[in-house]
C-alpha cells in the first residue's frame, strides 16, 4: 500500500502571538483506509484538515513541513493549481449539517454543482446522477428531495445529502470533520455505517476527525492521537485500542464508556497524566528553540 | 434499495410557490392596488374623464359628487382653475410610478452590488464603503435631494438620479451586514473546497440568500421614492408645473384648503395608500417566497 496523503513534519503557529498550533506532525493516509484524527478541542485536528483543504484562516501560519497529495506539495504549489487539485480530488463532509447546505438554494442545485464543475456533466446528466447519489445514501423519494430546500430536511437527512455530495466527484480523499457530532446517537450510527459502506465501495481514503474514541473504534483503520498540536501516539486502530503505549492514550481509553465491559466504569483522566503531557510539549518546544 | 425512475424533472417548481404568493392576503391587497395604479398610469389618456390641463373658470372649485353644487362628469370636483381633480390625479400616477420604479431599481442595484463587495471582501473596500455610507446618512435626505435637483436642474431625470443617489445606502448597509453573516456559514467554506471562485461564491451562493432582503427593501424604497417625488413636486423642483403630479396638487390644494379641500385630499390619500400598498406587498412577498422564512 502507498500513502495517498502524506503529511510530513508539519508545524504551524498563530499569527497573533506566535504560539505553536501544530508541532512537527507527520501522518500517512494509506489508499482506501480510514485514518482517525483524534484529540480534544484545540488539539489541532481541525487545523490539519483545514490546511489539507486549503481553507485555513489567515490566523494560522504554516512554518515548516509538507502536505503531499499525489506527489504534489499542497503547501507549496500555486493557488490556482491547488484549487484544481483540491476541488477535483478532495471532498469535505462538514461538522454541522445545519449550516453546511446553502439555505437559499434547492438541494438538487447544490448536489449538481460539483458534477458539473469537475465531471463535465451537463445539467440533465448531473441531475440524473444526483438522483442516483441520493438513492445511494438511502434517501426516500430522491426526486422530491431534489426540489426541496435544506430546511425541509431533518439533520440526519441533511448529513446524508452532504455525504452524497461528497462522494459525487468520487474523490480520492475525503475529509470528514466530526460528521456525527451534531447528530443524536441512533442517527449517528446509521450515518457511520453509511459512510463506511460508501468508503468501501468507492475505495476512498478518509481522514476522520473526531474526539469520540467509540466512533474511532467502529470505523477507523489507523489512528493519530493529538494533544496540543503534537502527535502523542500513532498506529493501527487495533494497536491503539489493545496495546496503547502512551499514558495519555491509556487514560483516554479508561475515561471512555465501554459497552463491552460495563464493569470497567468511567475513570476521569488523572491530572498527573495531563501534566506529563504538558511537560512533554514544553520539552519539545525547548528543544526546538534551544 | 428503492428503484428510482430518473426523470429530467423541471426542478424549478415555482408554480405552486407563485400561486401561494398570490393567495397571500397582503400580496393580493397590496399588489392589487399597485396593479390598479399601473393600469391608471398606462391608460391615463383613455381612463381620465377630462383633459387634466383643460381650464374652465366657470367650473372652478366644484365640490365632489354628493355635495351641494356639483356638476355632472366632475366626480371628484375641480380646482380653482376648473381642472378636473380626478383626471389630474390619474395623470399624476404616471410620474409617481415611473420615478418610483426607475429610481428604486437603480438604488437597489447599486446598493446591492456595493454591499455585497464590502461585506464579502472586507478590508479596505469595507472601510471605504462603510465611511461613505455613514457620511451619506448624516445628510438629511430631503435637503440633499433638493440640493441635487437644484444642481442638476429640475425634471424627471433629476428626480430619479437624486433618489438613487440618496437611497443606495439603504440597500448597501443592509446587504453588507447580511453578506458578512452569510460569509461565515459553512456552506461558503464547502463551496471554497469545491473550487468555486470568490466572485462565483458571491453571485451563486450568497446573492440568493440576500435577494429576499433586497426584495423587502425594494418595496419599501418604492413607497419612499413616491414620497420623495411628491416632496420635490411640492416645492416645485420636480417636473415642469404643467405636468400634473401628486405633489404639485398637494401644493396647489394647500393654498385653497378652505375653499376646495378636495384638491388637497385626493393626492394625499393616494400617496398614503400607495406607500401602504407597497409595504404590504413587500411583507407578503417575503413571507410567501423566501425559503428561509417559510419554516
Amino acid at each position: 500500500m502507498s500513502a495517498l496523503l502524506s503529511i510530513e513534519n508539519l508545524s504551524a503557529v498563530s499569527r497573533r502571538d506566535g504560539k505553536p498550533i501544530l508541532r512537527d506532525v507527520s501522518l500517512q493516509v494509506e489508499s482506501g483506509t480510514i485514518h482517525g484524527l483524534v484529540g480534544e478541542s484545540g488539539a489541532g485536528k481541525s487545523t490539519i484538515s483545514k490546511i489539507v483543504l486549503g481553507i485555513v484562516s489567515g490566523g494560522v501560519v504554516v512554518t515548516a513541513g509538507r502536505v503531499m497529495l499525489d506527489g504534489k506539495d499542497l503547501v507549496q504549489i500555486p493557488e490556482r493549481d491547488k484549487r484544481i487539485l483540491i476541488g477535483s480530488q478532495l471532498a469535505l463532509i462538514p461538522q454541522d449539517p445545519l449550516t453546511a447546505l446553502n439555505p437559499g438554494r434547492h438541494i438538487g442545485d447544490q448536489l449538481t454543482d460539483s458534477l458539473r464543475m469537475w465531471k463535465g456533466f451537463n445539467r440533465k446528466a448531473a441531475w440524473a446522477r444526483a438522483l442516483e447519489l441520493l438513492d445511494h445514501v438511502a434517501i426516500r423519494d430522491p426526486a422530491r428531495v431534489m426540489d426541496q430546500f435544506p430546511h425541509h430536511l431533518s439533520g440526519g437527512m441533511r448529513q446524508r445529502v452532504l455525504i452524497a455530495a461528497a462522494f459525487a466527484i468520487e474523490p480520492k480523499l475525503l475529509i470528514a470533520d466530526e460528521p456525527t457530532t451534531a447528530l443524536d446517537a441512533t442517527v449517528q450510527k446509521q450515518v457511520l455505517q453509511l459512510l463506511k459502506r460508501l468508503q468501501a465501495e468507492h475505495g476512498t481514503s478518509v481522514v476522520f476527525v473526531t474526539h469520540d474514541l467509540g466512533v474511532v473504534a467502529q470505523i477507523c483503520d489507523d489512528v493519530t492521537l493529538l494533544f496540543q498540536g503534537k502527535v502523542m501516539e500513532q498506529g493501527t486502530a487495533a494497536t491503539i485500542f489493545n496495546a496503547p503505549r502512551h499514558a495519555y492514550t491509556r487514560a483516554l481509553l479508561a475515561a471512555s464508556p465501554r459497552y463491552d465491559n460495563p464493569a470497567a466504569g468511567l475513570n476521569p483522566i488523572d491530572d498527573a497524566v495531563i501534566a506529563a503531557c504538558y511537560a512533554q510539549i514544553q520539552q519539545f518546544d525547548g528543544v526546538q528553540h534551544g | 434499495m428503492v428503484d428510482v425512475t430518473i426523470t429530467a424533472a423541471s426542478h424549478q417548481n415555482w408554480k405552486p410557490i407563485v400561486a401561494a404568493a398570490f393567495s397571500d392576503p397582503k400580496v393580493a391587497v397590496g399588489g392589487g392596488f399597485i396593479l390598479l395604479l399601473i393600469i391608471l398610469a398606462l391608460g391615463a389618456d383613455l381612463i381620465a374623464p377630462h383633459d387634466p390641463l383643460a381650464q374652465d373658470l366657470m367650473l372652478g372649485s366644484l365640490p365632489p359628487v354628493g355635495m351641494a353644487g356639483t356638476e355632472p362628469g366632475y366626480w371628484l370636483g375641480t380646482d380653482d382653475l376648473g381642472r378636473d381633480v380626478l383626471s389630474r390625479f390619474i395623470h399624476g400616477t404616471r410620474i409617481a410610478l415611473t420615478v418610483a420604479f426607475v429610481a428604486a431599481t437603480i438604488a437597489a442595484t447599486v446598493g446591492t452590488v456595493v454591499g455585497l463587495l464590502a461585506g464579502y471582501f472586507g478590508g479596505w473596500i469595507d472601510v471605504v464603503v462603510s465611511r461613505l455610507i455613514e457620511i451619506w446618512m448624516a445628510f438629511p435626505a430631503v435637503l440633499l435631494s433638493i440640493l441635487i435637483v437644484a444642481i442638476l436642474g429640475s425634471g424627471m431625470h433629476s428626480v430619479i438620479i437624486a433618489i438613487a443617489i440618496i437611497d443606495w445606502t439603504r440597500f448597501a448597509r443592509v446587504v453588507r451586514a447580511e453578506t458578512m453573516a452569510q460569509r461565515q456559514a459553512d456552506y461558503v467554506t464547502a463551496s471554497t473546497v469545491l473550487g468555486f471562485s470568490r466572485l462565483g461564491i458571491l453571485a451563486g451562493e450568497i446573492l440568493p440568500n440576500v435577494l429576499w432582503v433586497v426584495l423587502g427593501l425594494f418595496t419599501l424604497e418604492l413607497g419612499l421614492a413616491v414620497v420623495i417625488e411628491a416632496i420635490l413636486s411640492f416645492v416645485g423642483l420636480s417636473v415642469s408645473s404643467d405636468t400634473p403630479t401628486w405633489g404639485g396638487m398637494i401644493a396647489q390644494g394647500r393654498g385653497i384648503i378652505y375653499q376646495a379641500w378636495w384638491v388637497f385630499a385626493l393626492p394625499l390619500a393616494g400617496l398614503l395608500a400607495t406607500v401602504l400598498a407597497f409595504n404590504q406587498l413587500g411583507a407578503g412577498l417575503r413571507r410567501s417566497l423566501d425559503p428561509v422564512m417559510q419554516r
